[in-house]
Parts: C-alpha cells; sequence; structure tokens
C-alpha cells in the first residue's frame, strides 16, 4: 500500500466571470479550468505542462486559495483545506509555499532581502530581530547568496539571483510542498541551469514535494518524476516523466513534443502537423477539447467529452482513440 | 554578382548611460550570403538585437552611437547611406519582424491596410492593387479567411496570427534579406513549429537570406545553416551549425550546449545535473581588459586575464575567440 498523497486535488473547476458589473450579470465565463484531478506524493515533483490559457497557473493558484475554486475539492495532508476558515488555513498554509515566474514583478523593490525573506515569519508570533537575521543569512547561503546581499534591495541583482531570493522566501518556513509557476522562464540558459540544480538540491535535502508549472518540456522533462499535460483548461494524459516522453498517447501530447524545436541539427525536425490555434475558453467545444485540430478526430469525439482512463499502469490518457481502438 | 549579401565589418555601438558609455557591440564582424540562413544565437544582452537593428538604422541616437564599423549590403555601406536612401531600402531589400507582434502592429490601423503599405511606398502600387496582393500574402502566410480578415485590427488576431501578419508584411516586397529578432520567443511551442516552417517554405521559395536572432539553440538547430555565437557584445565563435554543436571550440558554447536540459537525451533525465556556467555576465559598464568570459571560464588562465583573444580559425569555416586555440595544453579535460 502506498503513502498517502500528500496533495489530492478532486474535480477542481475554476469559471471566472466576463463583463458584468456590480449589479450586472457577468455576460460570459471562461471556463479556465474545468473538472482536474491529481494527487502528489511526498518529495515528488509533479509537472502541469501545456500552453498559455490551458489553465495550469490558476491550478496552482487554486491550491494555495489565492484563488478560489468555483466547486471541487483539495486535500492537503488529509485535510480538505476548503472547508477551512481563514485563521486555520493560515497555519496550513505555512506548509505550502510558491515561487512566481517574474523575478523582476515578485519582490517588493521597497523592501531589503532580509525583509522579503522573513516576511513569512512575522505572520504569528514574531520572533526576535537577531533571530530573523540569522535565519535569512542561513536561507541565502543555502540559495547560493552570500550574507552580506542581505540589506541589497532587489534592483541591484540580476534575474537569477532575484529567483535565488524568491526560492529563499519561499523556503523561509520550511514549507512540505512548493508550487513553482514557470520559475526559470524568465532566465537565461546559463542562468536557467543554475536555477534548476538548485531546485534539484533544495528537494533532495528538504524531501520537497514541488508542482512544477511550465510550457518547456525540456526544463520539465529534467525535473519532474510524473507529467500531466493539460489542453484548455483539462489534464489530457497523466504519465511517469520516461512514459510521456518515450509513448505519449494523445495526438496533442505526440503534437507538442514533436513541436520542441531538438537543439541537435541532425535531427530536423519532421513536417509540422498540428494546425490551427486554440480555442476560446469562453466558448470551449463541445465533446473533447481537442478535436477541432485532432486529426483523428471522429464523431464521438464531437459530442462527448472523454475522461481520464488508464492506458498502462500509472498512464492515464483522455481520448477515444484509447478506447480500445488504440492509436495508429 | 557576387555570393556575399550582406558583410558586417568591425561594428562597434555604444549607449550613453549616467554611469558612462557603455559598448554594447563591440567589433562583430560577419558575413551573410545569398539563401544562407544565418543564426546568432547569446543570452540577453549579448548585443544581438542592437547588431540587427544597426543593420537598419534603428539605434536610436541619443542615447546609442554607432561608433565604428561598416555595414555592406550588396556592396554599399548602409553605415553611409542618407536617411532617404536607407529608407527605400528599408521593408523593400531588407525587411525585418521582431519578437512582439503587438508592439511592432500599428493597433488603430486594419491588418490589411498595414500589409499593402509597403507595396503602396515601395512599388507605388494603387491602393486596390495593393489590398489585392496584401490578401494574396495574407493567404500564403496561412491567415483563415483572409479576404475577410482584412478589416481585424491586431487586438482581434491571437498571437501566432499577428507574428502571420508581421510576416506578410515583411515578405511583399519580396525582400532579399530577412531579419528576424527572436520571432517566435513569445509563442507557444505549437504555434511556433508553425511559424518556422512558414518561414522556412517562404525563404526556400523567395530565394532570400534569413538574419535569425536567438536564444533558441533547438531554433538554430534547426533553421540555420551558420551560427554565431555572442558573449557580452563580441561574436566569441562562428561555425556551420553542424560543427557549432558537434565540435564546439569557445568554453561558453561548451557551456551553453552542456547547461541545457534535454527533452531527447535518452538517460532518465532526473539523474544528470545540469552543467552549470557559473557567475553572471559582465555588466556592458564594466571594462574588462582580457576575454570577457575569464571569470566564469573553466579554463582561464593568466594570459586570458591580460589580453583579449581574436579571433582564431580552428578549421575551415570555424573561428572562436578563445586563447585555447594558441595554447591548447591550458583546456583542463575536468571541465
Amino acid at each position: 500500500m502506498p503513502e498517502a498523497p500528500l496533495l489530492h486535488a478532486v474535480d477542481l473547476v475554476k469559471h471566472f466571470p466576463q463583463g458584468g458589473g456590480i449589479l450586472a450579470k457577468p455576460t460570459a465565463w471562461v471556463k479556465a479550468v474545468s473538472g482536474v484531478s491529481f494527487a502528489v506524493h511526498r518529495g515528488e515533483s509533479f509537472g502541469l505542462v501545456g500552453e498559455s490559457g490551458c489553465g495550469k497557473t490558476t491550478i496552482g493558484r487554486m491550491l494555495l486559495r489565492l484563488t478560489e475554486p468555483t466547486s471541487g475539492r483539495i486535500e492537503f495532508d488529509g485535510q480538505d483545506i476548503l472547508g477551512l476558515n481563514r485563521k486555520e488555513f493560515g497555519r496550513l498554509r505555512r506548509r505550502m509555499q510558491i515561487i512566481f515566474q517574474d523575478p523582476y514583478s515578485s519582490l517588493d523593490p521597497r523592501m531589503t532581502v532580509e525583509q522579503i525573506i522573513t516576511e513569512p515569519l512575522l505572520a504569528g508570533r514574531r520572533p526576535p530581530r537577531a533571530e530573523l537575521r540569522k535565519t535569512a543569512e542561513t536561507l541565502l547561503d543555502k540559495v547560493g547568496l552570500r550574507g552580506t546581499d542581505l540589506d541589497k534591495y532587489p534592483h541591484e541583482f540580476s534575474g537569477g539571483q532575484r529567483q535565488r531570493i524568491g526560492i529563499a522566501r519561499a523556503l523561509c518556513v520550511r514549507p512540505e510542498m512548493i508550487v513553482a509557476d514557470e520559475p526559470v522562464s524568465a532566465l537565461d540558459v546559463s542562468i536557467q541551469a543554475q536555477v534548476i540544480n538548485l531546485l534539484q538540491d533544495l528537494q533532495q535535502e528538504f524531501g520537497l514535494s514541488y508542482i512544477f508549472i511550465s510550457h518547456d518540456l525540456s526544463v520539465v522533462k529534467h525535473i519532474c518524476h510524473r507529467v500531466s499535460v493539460m489542453y484548455l483548461g483539462s489534464i489530457v494524459e497523466l504519465a511517469p516523466t520516461e512514459v510521456f516522453i518515450r509513448s505519449p498517447r494523445h495526438p496533442y501530447t505526440k503534437g507538442l513534443i514533436a513541436a520542441v524545436p531538438l537543439p541537435d541539427p541532425h535531427r530536423k525536425a519532421a513536417p509540422f502537423a498540428m494546425e490551427g490555434d486554440v480555442p476560446s475558453p469562453i466558448d470551449p467545444p463541445p465533446g473533447c477539447p481537442f478535436h477541432p485540430r485532432c486529426r483523428y478526430a471522429f464523431d464521438r469525439c464531437r459530442m462527448e467529452k472523454p475522461s481520464l482512463a488508464t492506458a498502462t499502469e500509472g498512464h492515464l490518457v483522455a481520448c477515444w482513440l484509447n478506447e480500445g481502438r488504440g492509436l495508429s | 554578382m557576387s555570393d556575399r549579401l550582406l558583410g558586417i565589418q568591425d561594428l562597434s555601438v555604444s549607449f550613453a548611460t549616467p554611469e558612462g558609455p557603455a559598448r554594447a557591440v563591440d567589433r562583430v564582424s560577419f558575413a551573410l550570403n545569398r539563401g544562407e540562413t544565418l543564426g546568432v544565437v547569446g543570452e540577453s544582452g549579448c548585443g544581438k538585437s542592437v547588431t540587427s537593428l544597426s543593420i537598419l538604422g534603428l539605434i536610436p541616437s541619443p542615447p546609442g552611437m554607432i561608433d565604428s564599423g561598416r555595414i555592406l549590403f550588396e556592396d554599399r555601406n548602409l553605415l553611409e547611406l542618407s536617411p532617404e536612401d536607407l529608407r527605400r531600402i528599408r521593408g523593400r531589400d531588407i525587411s525585418m519582424i521582431f519578437q512582439e507582434p503587438m508592439t511592432s502592429l500599428n493597433p488603430v490601423l486594419p491588418i490589411g491596410r498595414q500589409v499593402a503599405e509597403p507595396l503602396r511606398v515601395h512599388r507605388g502600387l494603387s491602393n486596390a492593387q495593393a489590398m489585392a496582393q496584401a490578401v494574396e500574402w495574407l493567404k500564403r502566410v496561412k491567415i483563415p479567411a483572409a479576404h475577410r480578415r482584412i478589416d481585424d485590427y491586431p487586438h482581434q488576431l491571437s498571437g501566432g496570427m499577428r507574428q502571420r501578419v508581421m510576416i506578410a508584411m515583411a515578405m511583399v516586397c519580396r525582400p532579399k534579406l530577412l531579419i528576424a529578432d527572436e520571432p517566435t520567443t513569445a509563442l507557444d511551442v505549437t504555434i511556433q513549429a508553425q511559424i518556422l516552417s512558414l518561414m522556412v517554405g517562404l525563404k526556400e521559395e523567395m530565394g532570400m537570406s534569413l538574419l535569425l536572432i536567438t536564444h533558441n539553440l533547438g531554433v538554430v538547430a534547426q533553421m540555420a545553416s551558420r551560427v554565431a555565437v555572442m558573449y557580452a557584445g563580441q561574436v566569441v565563435e562562428e561555425a556551420s551549425v553542424a560543427d557549432l554543436f558537434d565540435r564546439p571550440f569557445h568554453p561558453y558554447t561548451q557551456g551553453l550546449l552542456r547547461s541545457m536540459p534535454r527533452l531527447e537525451e535518452r538517460s532518465a533525465g532526473r539523474a544528470r545535473r545540469l552543467t552549470e556556467i557559473p557567475g553572471i555576465v559582465p555588466a556592458i559598464t564594466e571594462t574588462l581588459i582580457g576575454c570577457k568570459f575569464t571569470a566564469r571560464c573553466p579554463h582561464a588562465f593568466d594570459r586570458c586575464r591580460e589580453k583579449a583573444p581574436g579571433l582564431f580559425g580552428i578549421r575551415p569555416g570555424q573561428q572562436a575567440r578563445c586563447w585555447l586555440k594558441e595554447f591548447p595544453e591550458r583546456r583542463r579535460a575536468d571541465a
């Protein structure tokens, strides 16, 4: 019997209102997330990949209740977090932290590094100043910055260093889970490698779980144990990373992987097949969300939305082709 | 007619900053033949965009200043042309597309008129003729229902569609050279693949040359025939795409290739630690006497700190700005 998951999301839904006003009803709903379920284990890196607007960031925010779900359930360490009141959730919230994409806008420019890093500790009982400074110093050392950086301001740092500060802030309360939303996407390649290695070292040291949100399949492949692919608010495929790369089953996943330009001039990409754009989440197509772009689509795909079904052990696919027909 | 279409020779560009002049491009030279695709790669601030903007005379001055060098296009030095002469070349013989199509398209003009404009300006076509050709071009870049979309405004299109409009606009006059500065960086990967294959098709059909500026080594590997790697304002290595990926010489190029997480690697990705390039890029206001990569280079020795290396020939078609060519015994086997 495997260990109970640290995090369990069940049938998460988020619809954002469009238009309307204080009294007027919204004119439409953006269906950002439509029924997403997954579980994340202790010490695991779980990847959420997909293109802009697929709902991956909204999911990350819902897990920390930065965005309240329209419906669904989130369990953290066996506790239903959506049922908790503010105070109760505040206590639990220390155990889950978030790192954002843009190291330039996620740090308050008027705060020193020490203030930024130790801010999460100020909620509740306030530790003595000397202790805060000591904590901040230790954290900076952990993320590869110097103690002398404590009194500096964010603008004095490069993008990669700012991301390290954001990571130190997240680590400050000794979390068990970190939602990392595109944490290396704004960084240059040489700096990206530094931050990826740091994230992996910290995971080892503290036994962290990561919800790793990214559009970059190479990075996700490098970091994650399991990967889920999202399209238009739904998970279309979920698999252990090696399975995901080697034998993807969903036509969208296949297209996504084939679309990555390989840094190898001897392996030229096959002429590309996936046509068209992602449909609007305000008015998603009926049936399978991917059917308008799918070259295998048949009648059933246009009418009925496939749910995630087990293809092989631990490998889930939401595709009618998986229903005994097998992909060509 | 010579094969050489564009030759940049010893180009230096600097910007006035509160801390004094900052040299963004430092004696950069490269050449582009007809029909060829040259990739210019490098990280933020390496000078790749400033180099490309210089070609079209688009460096804002002040604060920018071209300190020296020549940009030869079909044997004419673009830096010596009058603004009118340069305008005649821009958009007709040389076009450019940028990373963010929303900032390069005019938000208050319908896309049809924007695509038609170069034809009216450079070819003297009437409104109706230009518009008819614009529709043809929008079809060629695969804008669905192009004849109905010519009255759309840029904000009504998706990012990928906007980039297609930009490409149509750049191509209508059938330029000899297209400069594409991070053309797919703002796009999702499936849309990127569509745009890249569109660019390859058009380039082959029209026989134009492509100067592709990007930070993405995957895009370069798939698109370019030759590559120039820039670091801190200089070209540090230039080679055919195969040599660059198979036999990179410069420690920076080697570091870049090793630091990338790779999708295609067969081994379980998680086990391998990425090779980092330690440290950060020097600020362009810093004055460095020796090689600019010294502080981050695993092989650096005295010479690197004392004297800036020139470009050394490594093998036919490959050059690198590195003292290791002269002192191969200094290359550390463990790095």
